[in-house]
């Protein structure tokens, strides 16, 4: 369970987020929506202590962010942050490896061999396994990010907009995995994501933010209405339904 | 990390041969009279070859070893390829620290003055990334130059001092690499790059998650300071330990790191004995060159490293555009 008590965040003069209040139980995949500045980022990278708290607690798992040594908090939870842009020249296989690093310190056995050999398989990296990072596309690097993320294996997975640079295909993939990631494993999911139709189809409960506060709190089909999404992202937005979910028209 | 055994068992064998080699025409070459055969039956060739060529071999292997890690670390450390000690201004504060050890306390060895100039390093390096890691990261160069301007300040700074208090001449030795003054007895204090080096090898995991920023290595459960602290703690301790004995020697912080970098990446684990090896090949194959071209006098391995070292960071910079 990752619990979220009236936190606020300021950054000079700017809130970034005021009095955010959050439960969301364990196991179930949750998509944080909303426009551009609305603290979805903040939120996360709080939750996953990238950022010190400035004020309110944030528990994952019953293990306070602030005071929980790093190490064991990693073996908890994972983030994978929107531009993590990596410049160091790592072949594929030793970024993802070092997903294992808070459980082994280094040390590779045969287990993690096959936790990371497994990670490549799921994304579909294996041709590029041993290409440097630097060789490959926006997307290809994208998805061994998300691969190394995967294989840190906690309970807890953070994602920043992970859907960017992906390609439909792998868009689609990405969401199916951390689907099954939240069915057979039991594992909890939150995701930032910008295209609320795949948050429409994946998530079992959506978010939605702006300027810093929690506007609506659901399951999407209660969330993903007209009324809600015009207030939410300031415009006007047709909704249907395909395929018995709700389909957002936001591009028209 | 999962390189394969076997290629790097040969690469391994390679090296050695690579630099038992150069050692051996390091230990041949001299004005002295230094006949091979007759080190058993000469005392004299003997202690030539214990006090003046062997320290000078040891000298140039360790302060290439430990330049080379030196660079690596601080380009880590600014997430930056193209900064290095000597020239952003860790060897200019070193060379401040020995010169108020100097002023101040005259009469101190030369362990305490590198501590000094350790400390000074520390300080001036400190510095450096707490303003480099406040420059945009999508503008790489701006951190190469920024160390360009502020090395070139602090240096400055050294100058003017030294000036008032009439010690150009020794700043001199400070600041041009040379191992020609290198003796028994005068070097044995570079050991401790041994053990700086050691320290990088052994926290080599760390330092490869840090590369890869600060966030990704909290997510990973990495103390991100105290890796960084470190890693300032090997860079300050190997620069000043080479101002202090041999002078500043340009370049190999830069080219080694990066040409390692093209062939095995920056997998530290695996990189990094290569990268401690090429550095100190490079470093004793300058002094050879140094000594030989005008023989029987000497150019400095500055000097030479200034001209091998800028046409090797042409070629990088060139390869680098070609390939892309």
């Amino acid at each position: 369970m990752i619990e979220i008590e009236q936190v606020s965040l300021r950054y000079r003069d700017a809130k970034i987020l005021q009095d955010v209040n959050l439960t969301l139980p364990k196991g179930g995949l949750t998509a944080l929506i909303g426009p551009n500045g609305a603290g979805k980022s903040s939120l996360l990278s709080l939750i996953a202590r990238l950022q010190p708290l400035q004020s309110g607690r944030i528990r994952v798992d019953g293990l306070p962010v602030d005071t929980t040594p790093s190490r064991q908090l990693a073996r908890t939870l994972a983030i994978l942050r929107q531009d993590a842009g990596v410049a160091s020249r790592l072949r594929v296989r030793e970024l993802v490896g070092f997903g294992r690093f808070p459980h082994n310190g280094g040390r590779i056995d045969d287990a993690d061999r096959a936790l990371i050999d497994k990670a490549l398989r799921q994304f579909e990296l294996e041709e590029f396994a041993d290409r440097f990072l630097d060789t490959l596309s926006g997307g290809q690097r994208q998805r061994a990010l998300v691969a190394m993320t995967f294989c840190q294996g906690t309970g807890y997975m953070l994602l920043d907009e992970p859907l960017n640079n992906l390609d439909m295909f792998f868009a689609r993939q990405l969401m199916r995995h951390l689907r099954a990631a939240v069915e057979q494993q039991n594992r909890t999911v939150i995701v930032v994501l910008h295209d609320v139709n795949h948050a429409a189809v994946y998530a079992d409960r959506i978010v939605a933010m702006k300027a810093g506060r929690i506007v609506a709190d659901g399951a999407p089909a209660d969330v993903l209405r007209p009324d809600v999404l015009a207030d939410v992202f300031g415009y006007a937005i047709e909704v249907t339904e395909v395929a018995g979910k709700p389909f957002v028209l936001h591009h028209l | 990390m999962t390189a394969d055994l076997k290629p790097s068992v040969n690469a391994w064998l390679a090296a050695g041969v690579g630099l038992a080699a150069l050692s051996a025409i390091s230990l041949c070459i001299g004005v002295g009279d230094m006949p091979p055969t007759g080190l058993w039956s000469d005392p004299q060739a003997l202690q030539l070859l214990l006090v003046s060529r062997l320290p000078r071999t040891l000298a140039a292997l360790l302060a290439g070893a430990g330049l080379a890690i030196a660079g690596l670390v601080m380009q880590i450390l600014a997430r930056n390829r193209f900064v290095e000690p000597t020239t952003a201004g860790t060897g200019q504060s070193a060379a401040f620290g020995i010169l108020i050890a100097t002023l101040l306390f005259p009469s101190a060895s030369l362990a305490w003055k590198t501590v000094l100039a350790s400390v000074a390093a520390l300080a001036g390096t400190s510095l450096f990334l707490a303003v480099a890691h406040r420059l945009p990261p999508t503008q790489p160069f701006l951190v190469a130059l920024f160390g360009l301007v502020y090395g070139g300040v602090v240096g400055a700074a050294v100058t003017f001092v030294a000036w008032q208090a009439d010690l150009l001449q020794f700043l001199e030795i400070w600041t041009t690499g040379e191992f020609s003054g290198v003796l028994r007895g005068r070097y044995e204090i570079l050991w401790v790059t041994a053990a700086a080096v050691a320290l990088a090898w052994w926290i080599a995991d760390r330092l490869t998650i840090a590369s890869l920023g600060r966030d990704a290595s909290v997510g990973l459960g990495l103390n991100y300071r105290r890796v960084v602290q470190l890693g300032l703690v090997i860079v300050s301790i190997i620069s000043a330990l080479s101002v202090v004995v041999v002078g500043m020697i340009p370049f190999v912080g830069l080219v080694v790191p990066n040409l390692v970098s093209r062939s095995l990446g920056d997998n530290l684990s695996a990189a990094l004995p290569r990268v401690a090896a090429t550095g100190a090949a490079l470093v004793l194959s300058c002094d050879i060159v140094g000594r030989l071209i005008r023989y029987p006098y000497e150019i400095p391995v500055g000097t030479v490293l200034g001209v091998v070292g800028a046409g090797l960071f042409l070629w990088i910079l060139f390869g680098r555009a070609q390939r892309v």
